[in-house]
């Protein structure tokens, strides 16, 4: 189960990678594309949605389920992944890479940094 | 593996979209112990035939040994108690195989109505089954009598012919049926002997295939399914399966009903839906609408991986099931176009 060191992660399984810059690309972890199974279609936000932490943001959804992604923090959404319309599998396949779902230009930095890091979030899934 | 009508049964072994694959390609085995055997049998010559002509839609008089029947059981509003297929042995009883959902149902409505000198034995806790489908069936059939020892081994009847090939072991019937459109067997005995005939099919090269698969496969072929298409509030007019009803006989549980339903119409009736541009897999209870009017649901949907996009049948306001009917439907807030087809979608 991959979860890298330099990312934050949410309890609802969302990672958060500070881009610099005030903009942050948040995706869904590998835990939660194992548990999701392949996707076949994801729904994302609009660029200049404003949102509120905890705010459903998106929809990812397999044969199995769709499941609700939460913004994991304040801001404003910046740009959402494109490629994700033609192949949603690529959250399965590379879900910290080219499986981002958006990006944000967060309203409060001190939020990214007080979301669980790896070794915590690595605890939450053992649970 | 997930409950289904109160059985343990597995969705999928290697994945849905492969298994499914794999049976219009070559071929796949489902296990099918759950559903229902129901013997109808007389010692009076004739009895057993006319008891069931007078209770099932189908024309059951024309129904020859050795062969089956894709046949309905109604209540008397004319609503589905249960579908099945009727097979006539050559001893002239009846081998029928029902909804697993549905076993007690069917025994019951069938013993209120048969007279006292037919008898009906419920052998469903008895026998397990195996549904083998796809192009290679027949060839798999030789292949699992030869492993089996059989040195002459006889081939598959016609299409829903009906083999009754005692054993040993006790009874065992194979019929030329399925539920996905392609050519297949169904194979019937006592559940411990069981094991070897999944065994050896899968040995002979059959692809095991879980309820997902079964679920898509009918779908695209616009196959009805007991609980979501078919209900004891519905009719086989509204739902398209007026060839499985006789309307020459005089007399069948909710023959009345389904007259008056020819003559004046019905008001809603199942159609064959596909999407029509990128959405979201359609799903039962789904919206169907026009112009922001809602028109119909979704009974059942999925992802066809022979088209490669979504298909549903719908319960649909009568007018609104023409094909070609442009409509849209309305998932998580949002509208998909999508077209009713022709059936079968493949």
């Amino acid at each position: 189960m991959s979860v890298p060191e330099n990312l934050r992660y949410s309890e609802s399984h969302e990672w958060v990678l500070d881009d610099g810059d005030g903009i942050v690309t948040v995706g869904i972890t590998d835990f939660a594309q194992e548990k999701m199974t392949e996707l076949v279609f994801v729904e994302l936000p609009d660029a200049d949605t404003e949102i509120a932490a905890g705010d459903e943001l998106a929809v990812v959804e397999s044969v199995k389920s769709a499941s609700d992604i939460y913004a994991p923090v304040s801001g404003v959404v910046v740009e959402s992944n494109a490629a994700l319309e033609d192949d949603p599998t690529l959250v399965n396949s590379a879900p910290y890479a080219d499986g981002w779902l958006f990006k944000i230009r967060v309203s409060d930095a001190a939020a990214v940094e007080s979301m669980m890091d790896a070794a915590a979030y690595g605890n939450h899934i053992s649970e | 593996m997930v409950d289904f009508a109160g059985w343990n049964l597995p969705v999928q072994y290697a994945g849905i979209k492969d298994e499914a694959l794999a049976v219009r390609s070559g071929g796949a085995v489902f296990d099918i112990s759950h559903m229902g055997q129901l013997f109808v049998s007389s010692s009076i010559e004739g009895a057993a035939e006319a008891a069931l002509d007078r209770i099932l839609t189908s024309s059951v008089s024309s129904l020859k040994a050795g062969f089956g029947q894709y046949s309905l059981l109604l209540n008397d509003n004319g609503g589905f108690v249960d579908d099945l297929i009727a097979y006539r042995l050559q001893d002239d009883s009846y081998f029928l195989v029902v909804n697993a959902s549905r076993i007690s149902e069917d025994e019951a409505w069938l013993r209120a109505q048969l007279p006292d000198d037919v008898t009906l034995e419920n052998s469903s806790e008895e026998f397990g089954a195996i549904a083998v489908q796809g192009p290679k069936s027949a060839k798999w059939f030789e292949a699992v009598q030869r492993a089996d020892g059989e040195s002459s081994p006889v081939p598959l009847p016609d299409r829903y012919g009906i083999l009754d090939l005692p054993r040993s072991t006790g009874r065992f019937l194979v019929c030329r049926t399925g539920y996905t459109g392609e050519d297949g067997f169904e194979l019937f005995c006592t559940s411990e002997f069981l094991g070897p005939w999944w065994d050896a099919v899968i040995d002979a090269g059959a692809t095991p295939a879980g309820l997902g698969a079964r679920d898509i496969l009918r779908l695209e072929k616009c196959m009805s399914l007991y609980g979501s298409e078919l209900t004891e509030d519905r009719s086989p007019i509204q739902c398209g399966l007026k060839f499985a009803v006789d309307m020459t006989k005089p007399e069948f549980p909710g023959r009345s009903v389904l007259a008056q339903q020819i003559e004046h119409g019905v008001d809603h009736r199942l159609a064959c839906v596909k999407q029509t541009g990128k959405a979201p897999p359609p799903r039962p209870g789904y919206e169907i609408l026009q112009d922001d009017r809602v028109v119909g649901t979704i009974t059942s949907g999925g992802l066809s991986p022979t088209l490669e996009c979504g298909i549903a049948l719908v319960w649909i306001e009568n007018g609104y099931h023409k094909v070609g009917t442009e409509l849209m439907m309305g998932i998580r807030g949002k509208q998909y176009p999508c077209q009713v087809v022709k059936k079968p979608f493949v």
